[in-house]
């Protein structure tokens, strides 16, 4: 199979690790790999944002630099949900734009939905082995483009990980791109949200598959003082099928709980 | 208003509406809980009475510093949020997406040709016996209304829950013209006693708890201080009931209007809605015109999705329909049934672009699953409408300039798109609400200006790197000053560094969080050696 791999912006600078370890998962799966050098941003900020011709400029670049490609496959849900549901609309009444985006559409999927639905991974038949606690969030993107418990499929199948689901799990954590920084007191509410409820599974380790989501969640952690560790979902898989070597980059000494009392918004017992 | 100024609209197919098999099942009422705590707050004016342009930012910062606003708020919205899930999957199992595609649609039909149903409909409820009048602004509204009090020597008013009487700050103007008005929905009721507003559609004291209602019945109704729910309900129940023996008029708004009948529908759980509106010798009863739909065929599957979706039951307890006033055989009724179709900003939102949400149903799905409405309450979004739906309506109904701050409340999560039951895709409007504010330039030239430079160090690799290796190597200097950074031989594209307090665009961040640092290399930088490695080993 050949894929061609999409390392959105984010993951290139802040998150190297997840894109290096989903490029050698998919070379050990047998696929043939290769990264269009010209690719930049999918320009998904900008589109949040309203603005809508620069985004197309981008999008168009995309299309093109994509263009021979069978697959692309890339370790963000939000970038995806990007090209799947917005790119399409973007061009909206320029029927050959519309037309070629609707093809990216098609050919374009996140690495966890790409293990599941296109190269059907069953990891226990590979051997997968991790040890430790680990929880796993659900990015809101993933919603968009109709992903439900695939990542938590995948994480039962490795040896040796106990997993403990997120309570309210499907709340966002309070990223959304410039959300937080135009909003900083709602969205540090939200992501504190999150954080008490992961103190509350007493995990060491967050699986967490969107880089942003993973800046402001972890950026929070550290803040509030828990003792966590986070992983895309593509390391944890690189690591536990020994294809690279296990990396746990503690925020705090492992196991720490969060210094302050978060107020309001911990988890609720129902 | 008049139907006739409504754009024209092709004759509808009903075909494109057929109604799927309902759900089956019949579980258990969930009631409103009272949370526990303090808070005290009687205002002087109406918490959405605010100066236009609305700017948030204030009502945000003190409701994030609200620790027990967000706890009533937070476990009132989950557990509703929870049983509305669990509810629907329950009914409508496998068939929940394709049921809300339904209730979409039977909307989005009816408004594409809204003007053949409200030609319709005001046809048949005259012919009932009503009398329907439209107003197209908030004046007109309240002035049709206070005519009609002035006509028939009003002196005591029950009401039940509206939005749209909200929307149009009734009250105050019956109360000018000296009609006592008694909001009548137990929530709505402490409300008025506390001379505050609500913060939620269905739920409309979702911010206050159970000692804010003691303070206020003592204080307004004299009574002995208890915070016994059941007392607290037995003391609302006995004064009520007295105002709807002396009444006079009555007031309510609709969930529903049915085209080809005439019909008013409205839904409550506390029956006080049926008492206002047949124990009084008038009826008003103030609907939106977006609130229509063709025939009792489509009313049964909103019916269904909107209480499930609303409260998790599934139907509300007292569906009440209303086609015309008393006849001459019944022994009940309103002599005098007046419906006020009321616009106030919808006719502008049904061009083509935006019709879609008025599809709303007002149940109140979308803020209850929503964490930024979780967080901040419904006062701090300035309007009637709160939450996500409040978010994309209020700029439409009010002016986008006068409400610059919703569409950007949101983190675009999508939960209110998955969660709403006539499928609005809010998320979508909300970016295309901050489009508009771009192209009217409401947004401020320095942040048009931000986004054009950055998009056009994207358009091309050469700059993209370059900002990069940029960001990367500012970030990084400023981690090495504070000692953060990791210590030398440890993995490259892994070890950081972390900001506390960062200068620039990311300063807000760093007030609420950590800002991690690049590791010192990127992917691209291990992809070439990759390549090296994997051409050295084919050699
Ligand atoms: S937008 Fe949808 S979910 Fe929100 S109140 Fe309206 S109908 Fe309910």
């Amino acid at each position: 199979m050949k894929v061609s791999i999409f390392i959105t912006c984010l993951s290139d600078t802040f998150y190297p690790r997840t894109g290096i370890a989903m490029v050698k998962v998919l070379e050990h799966l047998g696929c043939e790999v290769d990264f269009p050098q010209a690719q930049t941003c999918c320009g998904q900020p900008m589109y949040n944002n309203g603005f809508h011709d620069e985004s197309r400029e981008l999008a168009k670049r995309m299309i093109q630099v994509f263009e021979n490609s069978d697959h692309v496959v890339t370790p963000s849900g939000s970038c995806a949900a990007m090209v799947r549901d917005y790119y399409p609309e973007l061009f909206h009444g320029d029927h050959a734009w519309e037309h070629d985006a609707r093809k990216f559409a098609d050919k374009t999927y996140e690495f966890i939905e790409y293990l599941v639905k296109v190269l059907k991974v069953d990891l226990t038949q590979l051997g997968a082995k991790w040890k430790g606690k680990a929880t796993y969030h659900y990015s809101c993107h993933l919603r968009g483009i109709g992903i439900t418990n695939e990542a938590e499929q995948i994480i039962r199948q490795i040896d040796g990980l106990e997993y403990v689901p997120l309570e309210k799990s499907e709340q966002c954590c309070g990223f959304g791109g410039t959300f937080a920084m135009k909003y900083p007191d709602i969205s540090g509410t939200m992501v504190r949200d999150k954080v008490a409820c992961i103190a509350a599974t007493g995990a060491q380790t967050v699986i967490s598959n969107d880089a942003g989501c993973t800046m402001n969640i972890s950026g929070s952690c550290r803040r509030e003082g828990a003792g966590v560790a986070f992983k895309s979902l593509a390391e944890i898989i690189a690591e536990s099928l020994g294809l690279m070597e296990r990396h746990d980059d503690y925020l705090h000494p492992a196991g720490q709980k969060p210094r302050t009392a978060i107020a309001g918004c911990g988890p609720i017992k129902t | 208003m008049n139907p006739a100024s409504l754009p024209k609209s092709p004759p509808p197919e009903p075909k494109d509406v057929h109604v799927l098999p309902g759900p089956t099942d019949g579980s258990a009422f969930t009631g409103a809980a009272m949370g526990q705590g303090n808070i005290t707050e009687i205002h002087d004016t109406n918490p959405l009475d605010v100066t236009l342009p609305y700017h948030m930012q204030p009502r945000v910062e003190k409701a994030t510093h609200d620790a027990q606003l967000q706890q009533f708020v937070n476990s009132a919205t989950l557990s509703k949020d929870r049983a509305r899930k669990r509810i629907c999957l329950e009914a409508f199992g496998d068939n929940y997406n394709r049921m809300r595609e339904l209730g979409g649609r039977i909307k989005q039909h009816t408004l594409d040709h809204l003007d053949y149903y409200l030609e319709q409909f005001v046809t048949n409820a005259a012919a009932a016996g009503a009398k329907v009048h439209f107003a197209e602004t908030t004046d007109e509204a309240n002035g049709i209304c206070l005519d009609i009090a002035r006509k028939c020597g009003a002196k005591l008013c029950v009401k039940s829950k509206s939005m749209v009487t909200e929307e149009m700050h009734l009250l105050p103007k019956l109360e000018s013209i000296g009609v006592e008005t008694v909001e009548t929905d137990l929530g709505e009721f402490i409300l008025q006693l506390d001379k505050d507003a609500p913060s939620h559609i269905v739920q409309p004291m979702i911010h206050k708890d159970r000692a804010a209602t003691a303070r206020a019945f003592t204080r307004e109704l004299h009574v002995e201080y208890t915070e016994d729910p059941g007392k607290l309900c037995q003391i609302a129940r006995n004064l009520l009931r007295n105002k709807y023996r002396q009444a006079d008029m009555g007031i309510c708004g609709g969930n529903f209007l049915i085209a080809d009948t005439g019909t008013v529908v409205i839904c409550t759980n506390e029956g006080n809605g049926r008492l206002c509106t047949s124990a009084p010798r008038v009826l008003v009863a103030f609907v939106g015109i977006e609130k229509l739909v063709p025939s009792l065929e489509h009313l049964g599957v909103l019916l269904k999705l909107l209480a499930r979706s609303a409260t998790g039951q599934p139907l509300t307890v007292y569906n009440h329909f209303m086609t015309g006033p008393r006849r001459p055989d019944e022994h009940d009724g309103p002599e005098e049934m007046h419906i006020i179709l009321v616009d106030n900003g919808r006719v502008k939102t049904l061009k083509e672009e935006t019709r879609e949400m008025l599809r709303c149903i007002r149940c109140g799905a979308c803020l209850n699953t929503c964490p930024v409405y979780r967080k901040i309450g419904g006062h701090a979004y300035g309007s009637v409408y709160s939450g996500p739906i409040g978010a994309i309506l209020t700029p439409m109904l009010k002016g986008l300039g006068n409400y610059p701050d919703l569409p950007h409340a949101s983190s675009l999560c999508g939960a209110c798109y998955e969660a709403c039951p006539v499928k609005i895709n809010i998320p979508k409007f909300l970016i295309q609400l901050r489009r508009d504010q771009i192209k009217q330039k409401i947004t401020r030239w320095p942040d048009r200006l931000i986004y054009r430079v950055w998009a056009a160090t994207l358009r091309n690799s050469l700059t993209y790197r370059l900002g990069g290796w940029m960001q990367k190597w500012m970030f990084r200097l400023q981690a090495r000053g504070n000692g953060s950074l990791g210590r030398a031989g440890s993995d490259p594209y892994a070890s950081r560094g972390w900001l506390s307090d960062a200068p620039g665009p990311v300063k807000s961040w760093t007030r609420e969080r950590d800002m991690p640092t690049p590791p010192a290399r990127s992917f691209r930088q291990w992809w070439d050696e990759h390549e090296k490695d994997k051409k050295s080993k084919e050699a």
